[in-house]
């Protein structure tokens, strides 16, 4: 009996430190909302339609009744329901996360939550792991739908298992972009504008960019040889692309044509670094910085240096 | 707090028993903020006793709120020490935030928990553990009358009964300070008098609670102490008692007459020692700066004029008359 009481006590102290009191409030607020259940069904709908109509489009290209999928095709929807569901992700992200704070300030929750006892850094990273953990149960409520591609062989359990790291990562990165602009923007409407305005442009904008500039700079430079080895500076851009990125940890040839020395149309025969690798570094680093940026930030900084010595 | 912080938290608070001020529970010096251009306060002084019931009473924008929140730890003050069981906010805000329960003039709620699931909530974010909460949140919503509703969700009780849960949230982890920015602000009579009488409740339990309200005879009758500030500039601090005797030069005579209370006002208004004119039908209310003397010769040229009092008498000010006085600049303080 005392062996239970403790193995209870145990659990419960684990429990305690696992999930504080604002992640818990979090998980119970976020599933007690009817909004929760839509969002769901809309995702799940959403990459539903795209995978069943890409092997719709692809059986009729086949002939209904033929043999079964190529592996090589089997690849490409592979890689297009990894894009989609990364463009879903892209969509949902900042809708979950760029309010958490300037939800509370709007609700005049805040004050009330930032004089208990608990620090800023729980404040935050319990937001941004309760987002993420409603993003993730999104995520791994479509493994159904990308188990589709088993079916008809060419992808193996590794890669799906990489593309859902991938995912948790760019989840992560992005969360903590809209974290940082709900707790640096008074109003949620202006930190949702703005951490879907950032995440339109790092999926749209560098890939844009990067075509444009590719384009000015092979119509203002006289073509000229360039010894194997050299490369553009503008791969860089791409680094910054989460979909280049996915596609790169399946498609090593990607991250050198991005590279390729752009006037000369010749590839790099190394690209400097791969576009996942960069994509992970640079974000890592973009992520730390936009969590501190926050937790710096949901409290007034009261600390200062005294003009006057103690009286 | 590292060992060399308590260390030093001790010695100062050895230094401020030395030195006398170990009873005061909120001590504020040249407290300055401002926003912007705004200058909310201005080298504000406050010192508050242990066990004192504080009102704080003035205008909208006086800066009430920016002192309450700025004690809560909410806002960074410019200047200025403000100490909390001579605790420095800006110093120890962790330690400061174990001593005070905040409740702000507009405050919301988590509309999906349940009342005890809220001050669970709450409880848990204090760091009070769940068998301590599983005893006390009953008790606690008994203190402030919702025991009934303990399983209602909170988007289903009223405003007054939403006040009431969040001066049980302010309550849960027994803070030794309150600080209630307008507890009262929005309430019908019913739910103000059971605001009040959760106030004495607390006041008996040997709580210091600061209390700002609009609603002034409200805070009369449970308040010691009483700080008029306005325009961010602390004008008086004292009891009641104190305050209307530095006031005395500024006395209030009623006069009630049977017609022609307009004709007297206007009157008034032109007689030596009288200063500010109110009227309330038939009855008028005037300061008057002279003695027993000038008094009965006001009285007889009333008469004289036709006029026919009913009554004529010291008006019996309360803390309305203080504060509109004061905040008006009458009796040579400054407004």
């Amino acid at each position: 009996m005392n062996g239970q009481s403790a193995a209870k006590d145990l659990l419960r102290d684990w429990r305690t430190k696992l999930i504080n009191p604002v992640l818990g409030k979090e998980f119970t607020l976020r599933m007690r909302t009817p909004r929760s259940m839509w969002a769901l069904l809309f995702y799940l709908t959403a990459i539903g339609v795209l995978a069943f109509g890409f092997l719709y489009v692809f059986r009729i290209d086949y002939g209904i009744g033929s043999a079964a999928f190529d592996p090589d095709r089997s690849r490409i929807m592979f890689l297009f329901i990894s894009l989609a569901q990364l463009g879903l992700i892209a969509f949902m992200t900042p809708g979950l996360t760029a309010g958490v704070v300037s939800g509370e300030r709007e609700k005049q929750t805040l004050n009330l939550l930032l004089t208990t006892q608990q620090s800023s850094t729980s404040i935050i990273l319990s937001k941004l792991v309760s987002s993420l953990g409603f993003m993730t149960l999104l995520v791994i409520s479509t493994m159904p739908v990308f188990s589709i591609v088993f079916l008809y062989g060419g992808i193996s359990p590794g890669q799906v298992g990489t593309v859902f790291v991938f995912y948790l990562f760019t989840m992560l990165a992005f969360g903590s972009f809209g974290v940082l602009f709900s707790t640096l923007m008074k109003r949620t409407m202006l930190s949702v504008i703005t951490s879907y305005g950032l995440t339109l442009f790092l999926y749209g904008g560098t890939a844009f960019l990067y075509l444009i500039l590719s384009l000015m700079i092979q119509s203002t430079m006289v073509a000229q040889p360039h010894a194997p080895g050299h490369y553009s500076w503008l791969g860089y851009l791409m680094g910054l692309n989460p979909a280049a990125a996915l596609v790169s940890i399946f498609e090593p040839d990607v991250s050198r044509s991005v590279f390729r020395v752009a006037w000369s149309g010749q590839t790099a025969a190394e690209a400097p670094i791969e576009l996942w690798q960069e994509y992970f570094i640079v974000y890592s680093a973009l992520t730390v910085a936009a969590v501190l940026l926050s937790i710096r930030h949901i409290r007034p900084v009261l600390k200062k240096k005294r003009k006057k010595a103690r009286n | 707090m590292t060992e060399r912080n308590a260390l030093q938290e001790e010695n100062l608070r050895q230094a401020d028993v030395a030195a006398g001020t170990d009873r005061l529970m909120v001590e504020i010096r040249g407290l300055t903020k401002r926003f912007g251009s705004f200058q909310a306060l201005r080298s504000i002084d406050l010192t508050i006793r242990r066990g004192t019931v504080f009102g704080f009473i003035g205008p909208n924008g006086a800066g009430k709120s920016t002192t309450m929140a700025i004690l809560a730890t909410l806002i960074a003050p410019d200047d200025g020490i403000v100490r909390v069981d001579a605790i420095d906010v800006t110093e120890h805000p962790k330690e400061v935030r174990k001593r005070i329960g905040y409740m702000p003039d507009f405050f919301g709620v988590y509309d999906q928990f349940r009342t005890t699931e809220y001050l669970h909530f709450y409880g848990a974010s204090c760091g009070i553990p769940r068998a301590e909460r599983e005893a006390l949140i009953p008790q606690l919503l008994e203190l402030v009358n919702l025991s009934d509703k303990k399983d209602a969700y909170v988007d289903t009780l009223s405003r007054g009964m939403k006040q009431r849960l969040c001066l049980a949230r302010c309550l849960v982890h027994d803070p030794e300070l309150l600080i209630l920015d307008e507890p009262a602000s929005g309430l019908d009579p019913r739910a103000r008098i059971e605001m009040r009488e959760i106030m004495k409740e607390l006041k008996a339990m040997g709580k210091t609670i600061i209390i700002s309200s609009h609603i002034l005879p409200e805070l009369a009758e449970m308040v010691d102490e009483i700080g008029v500030i306005e325009q961010g500039r602390m004008i008086a601090q004292g009891s009641v008692a104190e305050i209307q005797h530095r006031l005395k030069a500024g006395r209030i005579l009623e006069l009630r007459l049977a017609g022609r209370a307009d004709e007297a006002a206007v009157l008034l208004e032109g007689e030596p020692h009288v200063g500010r004119v109110m009227r309330d039908g038939e009855l008028v209310r005037f300061q008057f700066a002279g003695g027993d003397e000038e008094q009965a010769e006001l009285l007889v040229r009333l008469v004289g004029r036709g006029f026919r009092p009913i009554a004529f008498s010291e008006a019996q000010t309360n803390l309305e008359d203080v504060f509109l006085e004061m905040t008006n600049g009458i009796g040579g303080t400054e407004a």
